[in-house]
C-alpha cells in the first residue's frame, strides 16, 4: 500500500510498504477513506519528537472502512468506522474509569520504559506518534490495522458525510474535554488560548456548556474571524497585550475558565531530543509555556485552568504562587476520546456541532507531503487538511 | 504472605528495593536456601482474580506465551519442568526447575535442579489488591550462575538486564490476562515472526 513516512525533519514521503494484516484477535483492518494532518503531526515533521524511526507512518486523525476483522473484533465488514487516536484496551482500570488515554494495555511492553523513566508510569498508546507512545502505524495511509477495535472505533451510519465526522477521531473530543475540564458555569466568560481546531472546538464547546462570553486569543486573522463566526470575542495578541486585553473585557475580574489551546506547538521550542538524554530532564524549554503562564495569571481568583494543550517536559518559571494564592484549580490530560464519543457523534448527527468549517483543503494522499508544506507554512489560511486515498490530483 | 511487613521488620518497601544488603542476603536465603547474587522484585496489578492468574501461572508450558526470551516449558511431573530459553547466536540453554512450594491460589516457588546451567530460583506471589482492582503479582527471581560475574553473564544468556526483561514479562502477563493478547505494533505477520525470532 501507499503512505505517508516520516524520514526525519521537513522529509516526509510517499512509499510503498507492506499492506496490514490481522495479527491479534482484536484487530481490524480499515480501508482509510478520510485522514487529516494534525498540528501535532508538525511537531513530528518540524523533528522535536524523541524516539521517532525512519520508514514510521504518521496519521491518528482517520476514518474509513472495515475491510478485515479479527475473531476478536465486534466490527463488521463494510462498516464505516471513525478510530480515536488513543489505543486503549477497554479492560483495564484505566479504561472501567473511562481514562481511556491512560490504558495500561495498548503500548507495546518494551516501549513502556520511556515514558516510565520520564513520567513515573508507562503512556498509552496512540496511532503514529513516536515509539514512546507504542510505535504504531498511523492512519495517513491507505490501511492500518486497528487494535482494540471492539473499543475504540465507532459506527458512523450511511449517508453521513466523512468530512462532517472525521474530528471525532481527536479535535473535536479534544476541544470538547478542554471546556468540560473548565467546569463552566452558566454565566461564566471562558478565555480561549489559541484558535486553531482545538481551540475552535472548545470555543463552540464552552458555549454549548453554557458559558455567556467566550474570548478567543491568537494571532492569525483568519482564525480569529472563524472564533467570532461562533460568537467568540476576540483579542489579536499581536495587536494588543492579552492581559490588559482581558482585564478590560471582564471589568478586572478575569475570566472564570482559562483554556490553553496552545501549548508547546506555539513556538516549536521543543528541544531536540535523544533518547538517552530523557532521564536528565532535558525538555527544558521556557518559551514554550507562554500561554499557560499567561492563562494562569489573567485567571480570576478562584476560577479554573484547562489545559488542552500538549507539554512534554519540566517547565521553568511556572507561576505557582500565582496558582496557590488564587486558588485554581487545573485539569489538564490526552483526550479520552472513547468516552466522548457516543455523545459527540449524536452531537454533530444534531448539528448542534459545525466540524466542515474547519477544513480549508483536500488533497489526495499522494500529495501529502505537499500537505505538510503547506500547513507548516501558512497557518493563517491553511485551517485544517484532510487527505484522501486515490483522489484524483489536485 | 501479604503485606511486605515481617520480611524485614523496619519498613513495608519490599526486599528488591532495599539498599541494605543483609535484608538482601536473607531474603535470598529465604528463597532458594543457598547463597545468590542477583535479587530482582516486581510486582505489578491485574485487573482479575488472584485465583485466575494463579492458574494460568501454574500451567507452566503457557509462560512462553509472553515470557520473551522462553522457548518452551516442558512439564515432566507435578513438581518438574523443563526450560528452553533463548541465547546468544541463536543458541539456547536448557535447565529443569523443581517446585519447591505453593499455596493454591496465592502463591508458587521453584528452584532450578542442582546442576542447571543458570542456577535460579523464585516466587511469584498472587495476592487480592484493595479497592476491588484485581491481584498485586509480585515476581521476585534471585540468579545465581557459576563463577560469579553475574550481571554481565545474565544479560549475555538473556540478551538484556534481568531486571528489565522480568518487569517486561510481567507486563505481557498483565496485558494477555486483561486483554485477552499481547500489545505489538507489528502490522504483519512477518514482522511479528521477526520480533519473536
Ligand atoms: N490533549 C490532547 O489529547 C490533544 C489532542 C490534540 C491536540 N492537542 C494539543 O492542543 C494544542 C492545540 O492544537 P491545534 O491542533 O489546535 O494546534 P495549532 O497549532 O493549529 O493551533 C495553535 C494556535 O495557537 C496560536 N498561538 C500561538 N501562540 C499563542 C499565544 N501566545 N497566545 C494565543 N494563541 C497563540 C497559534 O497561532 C495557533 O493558531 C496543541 O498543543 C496540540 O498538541 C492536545
Ligand atoms: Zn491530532
Ligand atoms: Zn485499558
Amino acid at each position: 500500500m501507499r503512505a505517508l513516512t516520516w524520514h526525519g525533519k521537513h522529509d516526509v514521503r510517499v512509499d510503498t510498504v507492506d499492506d496490514p494484516e490481522i495479527v491479534n484477535p482484536r484487530d481490524a483492518i480499515i480501508k482509510i477513506t478520510s485522514t487529516a494532518i494534525c498540528g501535532s503531526d508538525l511537531h513530528l515533521y518540524d523533528g522535536y519528537i524523541p524516539t521517532m524511526q525512519k520508514g514510521d507512518i504518521l496519521g491518528h486523525e482517520f476514518m474509513g472502512e472495515v475491510v478485515e476483522v479479527g475473531s476478536g473484533s465486534t466490527l463488521k465488514k463494510g462498516q464505516r468506522v471513525v478510530v480515536p487516536f488513543t489505543i486503549s484496551c477497554g479492560s483495564c482500570f484505566h479504561c472501567s474509569k473511562h481514562q481511556y488515554s491512560a490504558c495500561d494495555n495498548g503500548n507495546p511492553a518494551d516501549n513502556q520504559d520511556i515514558a516510565m523513566e520520564l513520567y513515573g508510569q508507562p503512556m498509552s498508546a496512540l496511532f503514529g506518534y513516536s515509539h514512546m507512545t507504542g510505535g504504531y502505524a498511523g492512519g495517513q495511509a491507505e490501511y492500518v490495522r486497528v487494535p482494540f477495535s471492539d473499543v475504540g472505533p465507532i459506527v458512523i451510519p450511511d449517508g453521513v458525510d466523512d468530512d462532517k465526522v472525521l474530528f471525532l477521531s481527536d479535535i473535536l473530543p479534544t476541544g470538547w474535554m478542554a471546556a468540560e475540564n473548565a467546569d463552566i458555569e452558566p454565566g461564566d466568560t471562558v478565555a480561549v488560548w489559541g484558535c486553531g481546531p482545538v481551540g475552535l472546538f472548545a470555543v463552540q464547546s464552552a458555549f454549548l456548556m453554557g458559558a455567556e462570553r467566550v474570548i478567543a486569543i491568537d494571532h492569525f486573522p483568519r482564525r480569529l474571524e472563524l472564533a467570532r463566526k461562533f460568537g467568540a470575542e476576540t483579542i489579536n495578541f499581536k495587536e494588543s497585550s492579552t492581559y490588559e486585553a482581558l482585564m478590560e473585557m471582564t471589568g478586572g475580574i478575569g475570566p472564570d475558565a482559562v483554556i490553553d489551546a496552545v501549548g508547546m506547538e506555539a513556538h516549536g521550542l521543543f528541544v531536540d531530543n535523544v533518547v538517552d538524554q530523557i532521564k536528565a530532564s532535558t525538555f527544558l524549554g521556557t518559551d514554550r509555556t507562554h500561554s499557560i503562564r499567561q492563562a494562569i495569571v489573567a485567571c480570576r481568583k478562584g476560577g479554573r485552568v484547562s489545559m488542552p494543550a500538549v507539554y512534554g517536559g519540566i517547565v521553568d518559571k511556572f507561576p505557582l504562587g500565582a496558582f496557590m494564592q488564587k486558588g485554581l484549580t487545573l485539569k489538564t490530560g490526552q483526550t479520552h476520546v472513547q468516552h466522548y464519543l457516543p455523545g459527540l457523534l449524536a452531537a454533530v448527527l444534531d448539528d448542534k456541532v459545525d466540524t466542515t468549517f474547519l477544513i480549508s483543503h483536500r488533497l489526495p494522499l499522494e500529495q501529502a507531503p505537499e500537505g505538510y508544506k503547506m500547513f507548516h507554512d501558512r497557518q493563517n489560511e491553511v485551517t485544517k487538511i484532510v487527505l484522501k486515498p486515490g483522489m484524483a490530483p489536485q | 504472605m501479604t503485606g511486605w511487613q515481617d520480611s524485614n521488620g523496619r519498613d513495608s518497601a519490599p526486599p528488591s528495593t532495599t539498599k541494605n544488603d543483609d535484608v538482601v542476603a536473607s531474603e535470598i536465603d529465604r528463597l532458594d536456601g543457598s547463597s545468590g547474587d542477583t535479587l530482582i522484585g516486581r510486582t505489578v496489578t491485574i485487573n482479575r482474580p488472584p485465583a485466575e492468574l494463579y492458574a494460568y501461572w501454574r500451567d507452566f508450558p503457557k509462560l512462553a506465551t509472553f515470557m520473551e526470551n522462553v522457548v518452551s516449558v516442558e512439564q515432566i511431573d507435578a513438581v518438574r519442568s523443563h526450560w528452553v530459553v533463548k541465547a546468544p547466536g541463536g543458541k539456547t540453554v536448557e535447565w529443569d526447575s523443581v517446585v519447591t512450594e505453593e499455596n493454591e491460589g496465592s502463591s508458587i516457588a521453584w528452584s532450578s535442579a542442582p546442576d542447571a546451567e543458570v542456577r535460579n530460583s523464585g516466587k511469584v506471589e498472587f495476592r487480592e489488591a484493595p479497592g476491588g482492582r484485581g491481584s498485586y503479582v509480585t515476581a521476585t527471581i534471585v540468579y545465581d550462575p557459576p563463577g560469579g560475574a553475574v550481571g554481565k553473564l545474565i544479560a549475555k544468556i538473556f540478551q538484556r538486564e534481568p531486571a528489565i526483561q522480568a518487569r517486561r514479562d510481567l507486563r505481557r502477563f498483565k496485558q494477555l490476562m486483561e486483554t485477552g493478547e499481547i500489545a505489538t505494533s507489528a502490522w504483519t505477520r512477518k514482522q511479528v515472526e521477526e520480533e519473536n525470532a
